[in-house]
């Protein structure tokens, strides 16, 4: 059934009762074209563009848990065009685009919300580099402008602008960046897949890979049993490494926790999203009124969902030193999420040295704003057996050949992208 | 999390910095296939679901590198040893 008003009203005189359910709980079939693994953002968007812009749709995507289980599920909601390199920022741009089409597209409202994302500078060094970033967002058709300090004083009035240590001096604003609603995204793009002929296919674990007497990846194991495919694309995010290791490759990713935390529910006070440029922390406010914010990675290894105290005292100091009113909020939950961390900050969409093999990873703390491009991108990858020009950078090879996406040029060290 | 410096004793994680697997060692450049031990030295890691041999640098204590056993799926810390004693 389409969603519109007309089915709404529909069933609000009915009883509620012609509802199905949006996706079908799909059992394995013996065999596809295409298996996603993993039910995130990522892998559920691969599977729609490849049935929809490939016309591929004997398509597969399985899930160890619920889909929107691991990370899709517990991030922040941010979505941003606002970085540098020509190796990324039209790719994010690209992103940016297809969410402002992507509830009319996939028939689902996703919530998105373009309430702005405002990067506070509090340095004349920093003043100048957000301008250096604005004109490259630019080139790349980004939204992008500098405010200074008044132009932020008008936005958000209770910022500690005269902060003796870290005075906020203006801002980079990008108007057309904000939130959207992780869970609705996850759900939107597995009920427009289904709707085009992909399984979904819930509480099925991949144990490892059927290989051809080549070496090619033909198919994978599962807690239910063998499915054989023409092609196989992970999308696993924090879980990359623990898969790859049945195959005996190392990855240049550190899987890492990080941390994000909810305030109980107040009235309208942060219309935008805030990021502290002198500390880790940002900040918006969901529609159910709770403040949504985190900051930094924990930055060691971590398989766990779970984080330490440190960080939280850093993200609470942080906070207190940007708006010290949210002082009295109460906090109502922390969470944490597996980040595959790589090594230069950037994420990989490629193929693999292994036949059959397609690679989705590396997404660090940002892959949710990047969910609608990674799958347009990784199903062009898997279809036509090459990059596309938007992921031609995000190279798997790239860390041999020298070419790297170090964004904040910090070298081969995860927990400090 | 707490580390067990052998020097200090049991100490909040927070006096530490990370530097990761310490597994990893660092090839001879004049070795021959330098470049491609370097790539796999400077970027490649295991980076198990499990038991993990790490370096930490414990910057507000001894200041000495210390090797941490820890688990990465549930992050309890087996043991520790100065990575200066750690035979290679
Ligand atoms: C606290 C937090 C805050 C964040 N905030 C932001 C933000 O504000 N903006 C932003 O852009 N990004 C943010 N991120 C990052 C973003 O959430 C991730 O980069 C992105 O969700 C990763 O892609 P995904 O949705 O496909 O991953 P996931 O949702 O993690 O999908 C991977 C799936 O693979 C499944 N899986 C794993 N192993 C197997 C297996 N063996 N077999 C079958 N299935 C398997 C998992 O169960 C999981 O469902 C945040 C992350 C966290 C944790
Ligand atoms: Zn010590």
């Amino acid at each position: 059934m389409r969603y519109s008003v007309l089915s709404l009203l529909a069933n609000a005189l009915t009883g509620q009762k012609s509802w199905k359910p949006a996706w079908r709980d799909a059992a394995p079939k013996p065999s596809y074209d295409v298996i996603i693994v993993g039910g995130g953002g990522h892998g559920l968007a691969t599977a729609y563009y490849l049935a929809k812009e490939h016309g591929i749709r004997n398509v597969a995507v399985i899930e160890k848990g619920w889909i929107g289980s691991g990370n899709a599920g517990r991030n922040t909601t941010i979505i941003r065009s606002n970085y540098l390199l020509p190796g990324n920022e039209p790719f994010y741009e690209w992103s940016m685009k297809l969410w402002e089409g992507l509830e009319q597209d996939v028939n689902y409202n996703s919530m998105v919300s373009q309430r702005g994302v405002l990067n506070l500078c509090h340095t004349d060094a920093q003043r100048d580099a957000y301008a250096r970033r604005a004109n490259s967002m630019r080139m790349s058709g980004a939204d992008s402008e500098l405010l200074d300090q008044d132009g932020v004083r008008a936005m958000y009035p209770f910022l500690d602008f005269e902060n003796a240590r870290f005075p906020v001096k203006g801002g980079l604003l990008q108007r057309r960046g904000g939130t959207a609603r992780h869970d609705a995204v996850v759900w939107g793009y597995a009920r427009a897949a289904d709707r085009l002929g992909v399984d979904i296919v819930q509480n099925c674990e991949v144990t490892g890979f059927i290989r051809d007497a080549q070496g090619a990846v033909v198919g994978v194991e599962t807690n239910r049993g063998p499915i054989r495919a023409g092609k196989v694309g992970l999308a696993v995010a924090g879980s990359t490494s623990r898969l790859t290791a049945k195959l005996d490759m190392r990855l240049p990713i550190e899987s890492h926790v990080l941390q994000a935390f909810v305030s109980e529910g107040l009235k309208p006070l942060i219309d935008g999203v805030i990021t502290f440029g002198a500390g880790h922390f940002y900040i918006s406010q969901s529609d159910k009124g709770g403040l949504v914010f985190g900051g930094d990675i924990d930055g060691y290894n971590s398989y766990a969902q779970r984080g330490n105290l440190p960080v939280v005292e850093d993200v609470a100091e942080s906070g207190m030193a940007l708006i010290p009113r949210i002082g009295r909020v109460r906090l109502l939950r922390s969470w944490g999420g597996v980040m595959d961390m790589s090594m230069d900050g950037s994420p990989i969409i490629d193929k693999t040295p292994i036949p059959g093999l397609y690679l989705n990873a590396g997404w660090c703390y940002g892959g949710f704003k990047a969910t609608p491009a990674s799958g347009w991108c990784f199903a062009w990858t898997l279809a036509k057996d090459a990059p596309h020009a938007r992921n031609a950078a995000m190279r798997l090879d790239r860390f041999r050949t020298g070419h790297l996406i170090d964004e904040k040029g910090v070298g081969a060290q995860p927990n400090l992208h | 999390m707490r580390i067990p410096c052998p020097y200090c004793g049991l100490r909040d994680a927070h006096e530490f910095a990370y530097l990761g697997d310490a597994t990893v060692k660092r090839p001879d450049p004049a070795a021959p296939g330098a470049e491609d031990a370097f790539h796999d030295y400077v970027y490649l890691r295991d980076n198990p679901a499990g038991a993990h041999k790490e370096l930490w640098y414990h910057g507000s204590g001894c200041r000495s590198w210390v090797v941490v056993a820890r688990d990465t799926r549930t992050h309890a810390i087996a043991g520790a040893e100065l990575a200066r004693e750690v035979t290679p």
